[in-house]
């Protein structure tokens, strides 16, 4: 028995009245949990029962408290008749189980009914007593903690990061089995909670279970979803990113890690004992060296150069040679992993060395009736599939590593897309190997290159590319090659530099398919998919040129296949890298030049596009800094279209089809109009307006280009479905419809949050689905953030200065704390590289540069101290606003609900979060067959998703936190049936509930509790061993 | 293309003043978006007619599903489904209570039933206020009636308690429930000049001093019903004006104060009987309800309107009163001092207040 659960039922509010005579109810509650049941008396005759029962205990082993939610029913008692049901309350005890997080769950929570929506709130305090396990061969993973943040969560430090980490279990959907037939809707609803809260449970446990194995004690960027496939049943799977954390131990506490190397040295052979060869190789000549000096560091990395004669070296051999033994360090650290993904899209600097760009892969698949639900080998083949051509893809682009990766499905009757997407890259190898680096996260450690620039430099071979491409001297360091527009599937560097403000960038599409049946049905999609990415690429393209930038960040592409068409949808933010080329303009082609209006026409055309540009770079303030050609030397080529998103479609597995998406030979930034169709798609370019004034969006963390964030936030999901005539659909018709849809929805949002201008809407999240033949319905969440205008200002006036102060400062802290460096023996260094690896294959020219460059660093440098008080000052006026803000604001002492915030993001602005009290995982469904008098579809949904954020809200406060981030509705399915008055619809939200705490508080929390600091170094060696 | 569901939901739960505004006074959608067209939203926003009826919608869905919580104020600071912050929370139930001038007046002192909720058509049309801002007004002074009739302590706080209005709304609330109880009869035509604030004022005071809340604050319904004790002893002051001796000593004492201090000094001492005689009548017969629903009507039949004619400036009529009331404690053969100022007291106040064109 290595567990025991205690529930207390303390009261009850706000009941429904059940007995129509008396205007009362006669509550009692049940708890449920396994198997065992226990209930409490009858309060008789209220609408607020106090029940304060005793404790009820149940005895359970630790791998049903991973897998089982316990149950909480509140019924009315009828002495002559059934009970009636009020409503049921699940709660995730996971949370408890892990010994940083919650101890006590302990709250109201809202009585929720699948068929009458929330009635009335119930009070429970739930506590857990674990009892030590010595078995080694358990089956649970109690302690293994899960983020749904896909960066390293803000109270800790990645001591390793060990990969990726997948899951996928399978069950027959209790709405197709035949006891539904004579089951009620709300048994029939209840059975299938119950079961997918089981199945994510037990999925959790297993994804806990290998990365218990990888000796890992948390799951980062963790993402489960649901795959309601109908008739052939339900698939839960989850994939994350396996970690090794460490808590801070204080929130201001960045840098004392390095200040200890040798506290370092001695622990860590013991909390990670070597398993993997080439760990002692890195660890040996680093730990014994004494010395603290530059090029006594670069030295003890020699031994590392083993390395070179164990990789495959097909690959970078032009790279240099420094180039070629990052990647096989990197090679040798991740080929030890069947897939070397991370579901991560922000890392800690220097982690993400070169980023090649998106890679993905698409598959059409039958579904069948899963027969044997403990055997779901054909999903994970199929996964499977899907993830070796990823990796592939990712080697073609001279990447080991596939960054932001995510999997989705899209299913329409039998049919099933399956993708998988990320972005091809290199890694630094320390971070992913045991004990070679302990902390020390938080030192730069870029190879030969000064800061900001480095992850645009290309990874492949430049003269072996995968693809044709057009590269040149990277704008920044101008030493290595960059490509002229860059596609990525994470978050914007920290570190990079970028000139202006993103925006966000959608490309929308709609064809329409003949319906079809199975097979038949499948071809015709796979046949499809190629020409949807094809133009949803070309779409962005243009969209990115529109705009004057040069990249995207964020990108995700869904493709959503429904009974007689297809939707394409790609979001992301594109922003203007300093070290990308600048972007050309777009040219307008005619085909018919003798026509002379039709010349005029085209003119015309190129004029607005012309303006266009102009006011999206007056806009988005992005004006490049004049650079004499004579400084590189070489001409700026004119610039070409270079795809960087390989992709491939296959049917059944049988075949692979890769298509260049690179425009053969053709000149990219002509757009020919030779049909209607093409005056369209230059239409629809023109179409796009931009936020009104005040209002910025991006579908990233945070808007590249602002970084003064007030704390107001308002998270937000907006759904949208409209009805499609059936008449004389066209594939024009369709994308305008689509097109509007979409640009009216952004409309509505801006007009709703003006209020709050200037703000930024963060983390736009579109979803596409396709519910009926005629229906298209689009689902939004997003943060709105304030910011403070005048610092905006302030800031893009010296945005110049600023980049600046910036490569002083970062160079700055290499140069402040070099005994640090060298004490901690880093395998790389900063400097040296550049000059041992040029004696070998750099001409002298280049050399000299390399030169001229690092004097012009240092100059800043010495100028620094005047600049960086201007940035202090600057830095401290927002902050004493937000403040102030908050204090005029009323005090929340006055509620007596706590205010619990949302939102899709990992932090908070004007916030810091002080603990995560674990993963928030819940999935609901709700029905109507009264749907008229409920206010219709509008009034029904509205209802619902305001129950869903009640219900979430409750359960963070029930754990003590007072806010969630990394909030995702990763599912929102509706159906309706007017006819018969009735309408359903299924919601899974997931997030990570912490606590917060203002900057301003902070000060005196952190002075109160001093004691509370010396503790959790020793946490993370407790669970990994 | 149509749009089938449109819907926006906040995690902090958007509230639209204007809006508000608008839906409380009962307009449609469709004449919400045009009215808010009108105020040049549009152009100040740059949005278009589409996204205003989007908009509207969604704040309508909102407040239509907040109304079941505004009827019960406290339930609305309990609930978990909306996020509301508390100053907002406060104008949404401060607002929802509140009502219009023109509306409460023609309901003022009617029995608050189906009857007159039936004649809400016609009051929607007299006043120019929609038939759904009647039906929310109405059922608010219902609801708070109903909730607050039989409850011991306070009426103010009792209001104040349950519905959470602000101490300014509390009060006139308490007038409305203290006249509805009491019936008072305030929509007679000679009584169309007064407003309702005149009302509420008199209200306060006879619920401070005429109700059994004013001796004895335990008992229910303190503050709503009138001390009938008190009302029946009234009657003893019929004496001031039935003994003749007692009613010219009265009149010397008052006309021997106040000369030379009256502008209108000669009308009041031909008046001065007929004035006194109309207010001690008034009080013996406060016995009857019939006679206590038109008090107001006596007092501006007796008092105001004989004044009025008079051409009385205010200043004189209160030193009048002031000398009238003050003089009884010089009448050696008048006992009931005490019951006298209880109901002098008032009355003077409330005159005062009535007093004017």
């Amino acid at each position: 028995m290595p567990g025991k659960l205690k529930v207390k039922i303390v009261a009850g509010r706000h009941l429904p009245v059940m007995d129509r005579a008396s205007d009362l109810t006669d509550a009692f509650v049940e708890v449920k949990f396994g198997n065992t049941t226990f209930k409490t008396d009858v309060y008789l005759k209220s609408l607020n029962p106090q029940w304060n029962s005793e404790w009820f205990k149940f005895e359970v082993d630790d791998e049903d408290l991973q897998d089982e939610p316990l149950q909480i029913t509140v019924l009315d008692h009828d002495t002559y008749s059934a009970n009636d049901a009020i409503g049921k309350v699940y709660i995730d005890i996971d949370p408890l189980l892990y010994s940083e997080a919650a101890t006590v769950i302990s709250g109201w929570f809202p009585i929720y009914d699948t068929i009458h929506g929330i009635r009335g709130e119930i009070n429970v305090v739930v506590k857990v007593d674990l009892f030590n396990d010595l078995n080694r061969f358990r089956q649970s993973s109690c302690g293994v903690k899960f983020f749904c943040t896909t960066s390293i969560p803000k109270c800790y430090r990645a001591v390793i990061i060990h990969g990726f980490v997948e899951e996928l279990v399978v069950n027959e959907d209790p709405e197709y089995q035949w006891i539904d037939r004579i089951r009620t809707p709300r048994a029939s609803n209840e059975a299938r909670q119950r079961l997918i809260s089981l199945m994510s449970g037990e999925l959790q446990r297993k994804i806990g279970l290998k990365v218990l194995e990888m000796r890992g004690n948390a799951v980062v960027g963790y993402l489960q979803c649901f795959d309601l496939e109908g008739e052939s049943g339900l698939v839960v799977r989850a994939i994350g990113t396996a970690c090794t954390l460490d808590k801070l131990s204080s929130p201001a506490a960045f840098l004392p890690a390095c200040n200890s190397p040798s506290k370092e040295m001695k622990e860590s052979p013991l909390v990670h004992p070597p398993s993997h060869g080439c760990r002692s190789t890195h660890n040996s000549p680093i730990h014994t060296a004494t010395g603290s000096r530059l090029t006594q560091n670069f030295s003890v990395s020699v031994p590392t150069l083993i390395y070179t004669g164990m990789g495959s070296g097909s690959a970078g051999k032009e790279g240099g040679p420094f180039k070629a033994l990052l990647r096989q360090q990197t090679q040798s650290a991740l080929e030890q992993r069947e897939f070397p993904f991370f579901t991560l899209t922000a890392f800690p600097p220097g982690f993400l060395v070169h980023v090649g760009g998106v890679v993905s892969a698409r598959s059409v698949k039958l579904l069948d009736r899963i027969h044997n639900p403990d055997e779901p080998e054909t999903r994970d083949a199929w996964w499977a599939e899907i993830r070796q051509e990823i990796k592939s893809h990712a080697k073609a682009l001279g990447c080991h590593a596939v960054v932001g990766y995510s999997e989705s499905t899209s299913i329409c009757e039998e049919v099933c897309i399956l993708s998988a997407s990320g972005t091809a890259a290199v890694l630094n190898p320390r971070f992913l190997q045991d004990g070679t680096v302990e902390g020390c996260l938080e030192q730069r450690l870029e190879e030969n290159l000064p800061v900001g620039c480095g992850f645009c430099h290309i990874p492949y071979d430049e003269l072996n590319m995968p693809f044709p491409a057009h590269l040149t001297y990277c704008y920044n360091c101008r030493k290595q090659k960059v490509p002229d527009v860059l596609f990525t599937t994470v978050d914007l560097p920290t570190d990079a530099t970028v000139i202006g403000k993103g925006c966000l960038i959608q490309a929308r599409l709609c064809r329409l398919k003949k319906k079809a049946q199975a097979e038949a049905n499948a071809t015709a999609i796979s046949n499809l998919l190629p020409f949807m990415e094809y133009e949803v690429h070309t779409q962005l393209m243009n969209k990115l040129k529109l705009k004057g930038m040069n990249a995207l960040f964020g990108l995700r592409i869904q493709i959503t296949v429904g009974e007689n068409m297809l939707m394409g949808l790609a979001s992301a933010t594109g922003v203007y890298l300093a070290a990308l080329p600048t972007p050309g303009g777009i040219q307008i082609a005619g085909k018919t030049p003798n026509d002379g209006s039709y010349e005029q026409h085209i003119s015309h055309m190129q004029k607005k596009i012309n303006d266009t540009i102009a006011k999206n770079k007056e806009l988005y303030e992005i004006n490049p800094p004049e650079i004499s050609e004579e400084i590189i030397g070489s001409p700026i080529p004119e610039p070409r279209q270079r795809s960087r998103l390989l992709r491939s479609q296959s049917e059944s597995s049988d075949e692979v089809t890769e298509l260049d998406l690179s425009h053969g030979k053709k000149d990219a930034f002509v757009l020919e109009i030779d049909d209607t169709d093409a005056m369209e798609d230059v239409h629809s370019l023109l179409t796009d307006v931009p936020p009104p004034s005040g209002f910025y969006s991006c579908n990233t963390e945070i808007m590249p280009g602002i970084n003064n964030w007030t704390s107001e936030i308002q998270m937000f999901t907006s759904v949208r479905v409209i009805r499609l005539s059936s008449l004389n659909l066209t594939n024009q018709a369709l994308n305008k419809n689509f097109n509007d849809l979409c640009e009216n929805l952004l409309k509505s949002l801006y007009f709703k949050l003006r209020s709050m201008i200037p703000c930024c809407l963060c983390h736009v999240n579109f979803t596409v689905s396709l519910p009926e033949d005629e229906l298209i319905q689009v689902t939004v969440t997003a943060v709105a953030i304030t910011f403070d205008k005048n610092q905006a200002l302030q800031t893009t006036k010296t945005h110049v200065e600023k980049s600046l102060q910036r490569a002083s400062t970062d160079n700055e802290e290499l140069l402040q704390f070099p005994l640090e460096l060298c004490s901690d023996s880093l395998p790389s260094h900063p400097f040296p590289p550049a000059k041992a690896t040029s004696v070998d294959y750099s001409s002298f020219a280049d050399r000299c540069s390399s030169w001229i460059e690092l004097i012009k660093l240092k100059a800043q440098t010495i100028r620094r101290g005047s600049i960086k008080t201007t940035v202090t000052v600057e830095k401290a006026s927002p902050m004493g606003e937000g403040n102030f803000r908050n204090r005029s604001a009323p005090p929340c002492a006055n509620s007596t609900v706590g205010v619990v915030k949302m939102t899709p993001l990992s932090f908070i602005p004007g916030a810091k979060i002080t603990k995560y009290l674990g993963i928030i995982n819940m999935f609901f469904i709700r029905e109507t067959t009264s749907l008229r008098e409920e206010g219709g579809v509008s009034g029904f949904l509205h209802a619902f998703i305001a129950e869903v954020f009640a219900m979430v809200r409750a359960h963070v406060a029930a754990l003590g936190g007072n806010a969630v981030v990394s909030y995702i509705m990763k599912q929102c399915v509706f159906m309706e049936n007017p006819n018969k008055n009735q309408a359903q619809c299924l919601i899974n939200v997931s997030g990570d509930a912490v606590v917060f705490v203002r900057e301003s508080e902070l000060e005196v929390v952190s002075t109160q509790q001093p004691t509370a600091n010396c503790q959790p170094s020793c946490t993370g060696g407790e669970v990994t061993t | 293309m149509t749009s089938e569901l449109d819907i926006f939901v906040g995690n902090t739960t958007l509230i639209d003043e204007d809006v508000y505004r608008l839906w409380l006074d009962g307009y449609s959608v469709s004449d919400a978006v045009s009215l808010r067209v009108r105020s040049g939203i549009l152009e100040q926003t740059g949005a278009t007619a589409a996204v205003l009826q989007s908009d509207t919608m969604d704040h309508y869905r909102t407040f239509h599903m907040l109304e079941r919580l505004l009827h019960a104020p406290p339930k609305l600071l309990h609930q978990l489904i909306f996020q509301i912050p508390p100053s907002r929370q406060a104008l949404l139930i401060e607002r929802y209570y509140a009502f219009d001038e023109a509306f409460v007046r023609e309901v003022l002192g009617k029995k608050l039933s189906k009857g007159t909720k039936k004649d809400l058509d016609d009051i929607s049309t007299k006043t120019g206020i929609t038939l759904k801002s009647c039906r929310r007004q109405f059922d608010n002074f219902k609801r708070v009636f109903k909730v607050v009739e039989e409850m011991r302590g306070s009426l103010v706080d009792n209001i104040q308690q349950h519905f959470l209005l602000s101490d300014r709304l509390a009060r006139d609330y308490a007038a409305i429930v203290f006249f509805a109880n009491n019936r008072f009869e305030t929509g007679k035509k000679k009584l169309q000049y007064l407003s309702f604030g005149d009302f509420a004022f008199c209200a306060e005071l006879m619920i401070q001093n005429w109700t059994l809340g004013a001796v004895d604050s335990q008992v229910a319904d303190m503050d709503v019903d009138l001390d009938k004790e008190f009302l029946q002893d009234l009657k003893e002051l019929k004496m001031l004006v039935a003994d003749k001796d007692l009613l010219d000593l009265h009149k010397s004492l008052v006309c021997t104060a106040l000369r030379g201090k009256l502008g209108v000094f000669s009308e009041m001492e031909a008046n001065f009987k007929n004035l006194s005689r109309g207010l001690v009548n008034v009080a013996a017969k406060l016995t009857h309800n019939k006679d206590v629903r038109d008090l107001f009507v006596d007092l501006v039949e007796k008092f105001v309107e004989p004044c009025r004619s008079d051409h009385w400036p205010l200043n004189d009529v209160r030193l009048f009163l002031n000398q009238y009331s003050a003089s009884v404690h010089s009448l050696d053969g008048f006992r009931h001092q005490a019951l006298w100022d209880r109901y002098m007291g008032t009355l003077r106040g409330c005159l005062l207040r009535l007093y004017h064109d």
